[in-house]
């Protein structure tokens, strides 16, 4: 392929540029990436162009963030491009934002789901039901709702909709 | 059962009686991560040393890893964690690992599961051919069954947490093994890489990441793995896969017509050189293997079975000969034992003249 800036020499350099949270890619020539003041005799990663963009620059004073479960920092991220829990996807939700987009066909998960978070996901939704059939007074739904509730996780009633077993019952 | 077992076999993945064209083999895998655990690579050597010996027991016990084997990778020698890559197993990566990294694989190598890699599990399933709708069915039982005994890193945003943001979501990468002999004679496998690379798919060489293709073999995988869901990423490889197999049986036709002379050449001097070679490199084994496979898709050579072509793919690599001499060889003496073995493999087999 040849270059997107000059059109005669063949593109070597594949350029990523993350504009208002919108992902550009170029095809570059050596010496039009140069000019554009890329050092391509240095790789950069993906990770250390992307990384951070969609974040709160971090002012000097805060001093670099630092996860308080496995105690990876920002930087080591850069370096090694691997996170070091679970924890560190909420703590650099926003650093990790551009990068996801750059590298992936969507931002969300759409695909399969642990059985263990289907059952909660599941009784959310029974529970959100629940608080509905009792404001709308719908008293016998709401007792069927709440026995479906109790069958998949018993004791995971909420307060609130347990105080609909007196109207329930009466 | 034990490691010696296993080489015994191919592994089924390769030890197919039926050729399966173009398509070598076809894997999938999935990155799992242990809810409340630190990742490997952040984890403390206690800490991974007991969430392996946790992770143990469960594996063994699922239906998937029935009669599974246990390789601890501060026990075993280097020459079996070479052995163990070529049959694509383990990753480098595991290999290079020690106390609190293993692998648990089943007896017919089908299904397996590396501990503590770059995530906490990687699991794998890996056939002949192009079956990737049934490879995916499997190693969704394989995971439904491990979801049952342990809780998974997981956010309803971002679906599967992994170490390296690249694997997040689905965690699923599904690779094919394809040989493009045909494309190659015609200069075309560079703009169809440069196409794959341009949607989402990665090419790689024989032994995966940072191999540069030989032999004409090439991996193609699935790069996202976030926004998609396992059967979406699976059609959409299976899809392209089975057009570039199109143009791999078009390109061997058109050689064929155009360049006879070419491909007969390639042919009987892969041939020639294969059955009376005295040292061999492995490089070079690769390249001429895959001028015997063209010529016996092309029935210029006969005699020689699929499960044939298979081994040899296997045997002739650094470990597997020393696995089969017993003994550490140098390169020199690497290179005697794999002509020697390839010659014997080959005695009966004829060229057409």
């Amino acid at each position: 392929m040849k270059c997107e800036v000059c059109g005669e020499v063949g593109a070597t350099v594949q350029l990523t540029q993350v504009v208002d949270g919108e992902v550009k890619k170029w095809q570059l020539c050596e010496t039009c990436a140069s000019q554009e003041g890329f050092n391509v005799q240095e790789p950069i990663s993906l990770t250390d162009i992307l990384f951070g963009m969609g974040g709160e620059p971090d002012s000097v004073s805060d001093g670099e963030k630092v996860c308080s479960t496995c105690h990876l920092q920002r930087s080591d991220f850069t370096k090694t491009s691997r996170l070091g829990c679970q924890e560190c996807y909420s703590l650099f939700s926003k650093e990790l934002a551009p990068l996801l987009n750059a590298m992936h066909k969507g931002d969300r998960h759409v695909g399969k789901v642990p059985r263990c978070e289907q059952m909660s996901a599941e009784i959310a939704a029974l529970q959100s039901d629940l608080q509905d059939a009792i404001n709308e007074q719908h008293f016998e739904e709401a007792a069927r709702l709440r026995d479906e509730i109790e069958i998949l996780s018993p004791g995971d009633v909420s307060a609130q909709a347990r105080s609909g077993e007196d109207v329930d019952e009466a | 059962m034990r490691l010696d077992d296993l080489l015994e076999q191919t592994g089924s993945w390769l030890s197919s009686d039926f050729s399966t064209g173009c398509v070598i083999s076809s894997r999938v895998r999935l990155a799992r991560n242990i809810k409340g655990s630190v990742f490997p690579g952040w984890a403390s050597d206690e800490d991974s040393l007991e969430l392996c010996e946790t992770l143990r027991p469960l594996l063994m016990g699922l239906p998937s890893l029935k009669d599974s084997l246990f390789m601890d990778m501060d026990t075993i020698e280097p020459m079996d964690k070479q052995v163990l890559m070529e049959r694509h197993l383990i990753s480098s990566e595991l290999a290079e690992k020690g106390a609190g990294s293993g692998l648990v694989v089943s007896p017919d190598e089908t299904c397996s599961a590396m501990i503590n890699e770059e995530d906490h599990l990687r699991l794998q399933v890996i056939s002949p051919g192009i079956d990737l709708g049934s490879l995916l069915e499997v190693i969704d039982r394989f995971d439904s069954e491990l979801e049952s005994v342990v809780d998974f890193a997981y956010s309803p945003r971002l679906g599967y947490l992994t170490s390296c943001p690249s694997n997040v979501g689905t965690g699923l990468r599904a690779s094919v093994m394809l040989h493009l002999p045909g494309l190659r004679l015609l200069d075309e496998v560079d703009p169809i890489v440069r196409g794959l690379n341009k949607i989402g798919l990665t090419v790689r060489g024989l032994l995966g990441e940072g191999t540069e293709p030989s032999g004409d073999m090439y991996q193609i995988s699935n790069q996202m793995t976030l926004g998609e869901s396992e059967s979406t990423i699976i059609r959409r490889l299976h899809h392209l896969v089975t057009e570039v197999t199109g143009h791999e049986k078009n390109a061997r036709q058109r050689v064929l017509e155009s360049r006879e002379a070419m491909v007969r050449d390639f042919v009987g001097r892969s041939f020639g050189i294969l059955t009376h070679a005295y040292t061999l490199s492995s490089k070079e084994a690769l390249d001429l293997l895959s001028g015997l496979r063209l010529g016996v898709e092309f029935r210029m050579i006969g005699e020689i079975e699929t499960r044939t072509l298979n081994e040899l793919l296997l045997l002739t690599q650094p470990g597997h000969l020393q696995k089969i001499e017993q003994t550490l060889l140098g390169p020199e003496e690497r290179d005697c034992a794999r002509a020697r073995i390839i010659r014997e493999k080959l005695k009966d087999a004829v060229i057409e003249r």
